[in-house]
């Protein structure tokens, strides 16, 4: 059974971010781009149902520009076979996105198809569901576990005041969010075989963005706060603050 | 032309909270689009009976699909009653909460309706006829403002943002039983739900959160934050840092951060917590925030609007009891 797994290039979440001087992006320089931390879940799962099944390729498909080679070589490192990288833009218009990836899922040989719940660059938590809809596959979102038998798929996912158990049958969509799949490093070994593993490039037949961002801003600065005391002392004074002064008690 | 659809929610027959703060944003998007707000409520039988309250928060009309298999969340069954909403009326826009089950719908009815949508939008507006809203990205480290080229414009609002508002309308109730949903179509299956226990507050819906980080030594003392949740009342919750969740001491959805979820109480407790940027990207919105931590050099100082700076083991108790004297003399 392949097993596709649709990656996004995202800077680190350790990165402070600077506003470029166009005030509609983030300057990019001397940034370290990853891969978004929710698709490695989605990978290592990929990897190991790989390795249970001990059959079967993991496919990469990003959408990106000339640097997300770089960044789908990280995954290859981890161990996926190949990778695909569509050449193109991604900006807030997530189902933009979800059209590119599902005209070309719709020619590969994929009944599992995984996502990471969300881009830790727009947070968006769309494209996953977005490109199972157009592809018409039924899809679970947030799923922090899942096991496969035969052709059913079966998810836990988190919800307010609970965890879920679903299932369905594949062909199919998952998007994970933390849980039972650790990421993998990559092994010295992984990253020189990486190098040797083929990497497709086509262009995206994508949508059109029609979300454009017209700013893009640093959060409001929060007023200075202050040290209102020392140990256990302290306490009164703060709860009295809490009450009167902030009225949040 | 400016009709909004606010989509609300229930849980097992009850409206949930979120709905009047989806009503209300709703309500002030008409307003600046020039038209009114129909709320749609999607659940099993009689569940109409809990929908009369919408129109407080500006609801004109609430249309109500009743249908048993319909009785919880379902993301076909929804999707499909959603879109055929959408479709029956002319609007502008369509506002839902970004909760488990809006994150989940939203994207779903976009596809379908083939038009984009913005998550976890923190500000709604019109500007000149045109939807315009701002999002929190890279964790909220900035803010986007966005504007949609296509109609009807679709949002998913971050909860404890939009504070409901009181704006009296009609909220005449219209139940239906919606046509064509077939169940024996669904794809997906639930099979079961492991509740968490009642009376657990998930963190991204607390109004008073309460976290604990690495300076909490280790899980066994938990303890010390439970008293204080408990003493601050049934709005509270507890958070963790992403260090303590890794490290085993505390499960993923307590988790507040850039990898676990983005908060905005009116009041957030961080306890133990440095103030990794990570972990400040979760919860830098909230409203009052204090810091309790023996370093009085922690970035989490930074941000905070008040700390003591101290033994958490003495500083926490301490606060607990103070709660509790001042909730008792109320």
């Amino acid at each position: 059974m392949n097993i596709v797994v649709c990656v996004k290039r995202t800077p680190d979440t350790e990165t402070k971010i600077r506003l470029g001087a166009d005030g509609t992006s983030i300057d990019s320089s001397g940034v370290k781009f990853i891969i978004s931390p929710y698709d490695e879940f989605a990978i290592e799962a990929a990897l190991q149902l790989k390795e249970a099944r001990g059959e079967g390729e993991v496919v990469l498909l990003s959408l990106g520009g000339d640097d997300t080679q770089e960044t789908l070589r990280q995954g290859l490192a981890m161990g996926a076979d190949r990778a695909v990288l569509l050449k193109g833009e991604s900006g807030s218009d997530g189902l933009a996105v979800a059209k590119a990836l599902a005209a070309e899922l719709r020619g590969m040989d994929a009944p599992l198809i995984l996502f990471g719940m969300k881009g830790a660059d727009m947070d968006q938590q769309q494209v996953g569901p977005m490109t199972a809809t157009l592809l018409g596959l039924p899809c679970i979102t947030g799923v922090s576990e899942f096991e496969t038998e035969n052709e059913t798929v079966t998810c836990r996912r988190e919800v307010e005041g609970g965890t879920e158990i679903l299932e369905m049958k594949l062909p199919g969509v998952v998007t994970m969010t933390k849980g039972k799949f650790e990421p993998r490093y990559a092994s010295l070994k992984g990253i020189m075989a990486a190098k040797r593993k083929p990497m497709d490039q086509k262009e995206a037949q994508g949508g059109e963005d029609r979300l454009a961002v017209r700013k893009l801003a640093y959060p409001p600065e929060r007023p200075a706060g202050r040290i209102v005391g020392e140990g256990a002392g302290a306490a009164g004074e703060l709860v009295r603050l809490l009450r009167e002064e902030a009225k949040a008690l | 032309m400016g009709d909004v659809l606010a989509v609300v929610e229930q849980r097992e027959g009850k409206v949930r909270g979120i709905s009047n703060e989806v009503v209300s944003a709703a309500t002030e998007l008409a307003n600046g689009l020039g038209g009114s707000v129909h709320a749609l409520l999607i659940g099993g039988e009689g569940v109409a009976a809990d929908a009369s309250g919408l129109g407080k928060y500006g609801a004109e009309k609430v249309r109500v699909a009743e249908m048993g298999p319909l009785a919880g969340y379902h993301p076909e069954g929804y999707t499909q009653v959603v879109v055929e909403a959408v479709r029956a009326g002319q609007y502008a826009a369509v506002v839902l909460g970004a909760t488990s089950q809006g994150k989940d719908l939203a994207p779903r009815v976009a596809a379908v309706l083939d038009v984009p949508l913005a998550s976890d939008i923190t500000e709604m507006g019109v500007d000149d006829g045109v939807v315009v809203v701002v999002r929190p990205v890279f964790a909220g480290k900035a803010f986007s403002t966005v504007s949609f080229s296509a109609s009807p414009a679709m949002v998913t609002i971050r909860p404890n943002v939009f504070q409901p508002q009181e704006r009296p309308a009609a909220g005449s109730v219209e139940v239906y039983a919606p046509e064509g949903v077939d169940p024996s179509s669904w794809m997906v299956r639930l099979k079961e739900f492991e509740a968490t226990g009642s009376g657990v507050k998930d963190v991204s819906e607390a109004s008073i959160v309460v976290s604990g980080g690495r300076g909490m030594k280790g899980p066994e003392n938990w303890g010390v934050l439970e008293e204080l949740r408990d003493a601050l009342g049934p709005d509270a919750a507890l958070g963790a840092s992403r260090a303590v969740v890794d490290a085993g001491w505390r499960p993923h959805g307590e988790q507040v951060g850039q990898t676990g979820k983005t908060v905005a109480p009116k009041l957030y407790f961080a306890v133990g917590i440095s103030g990794a940027i990570q972990h400040l990207a979760g919860m830098r919105t909230s409203g009052v925030i204090v810091a309790v931590n023996k370093d009085p050099d922690a970035p989490i100082f930074q941000v905070a609007d008040y700390g003591i700076v101290g033994d958490l083991f003495e500083v926490v108790p301490a606060l607990a009891k103070e709660v509790r004297a001042l909730k008792a003399g109320d």
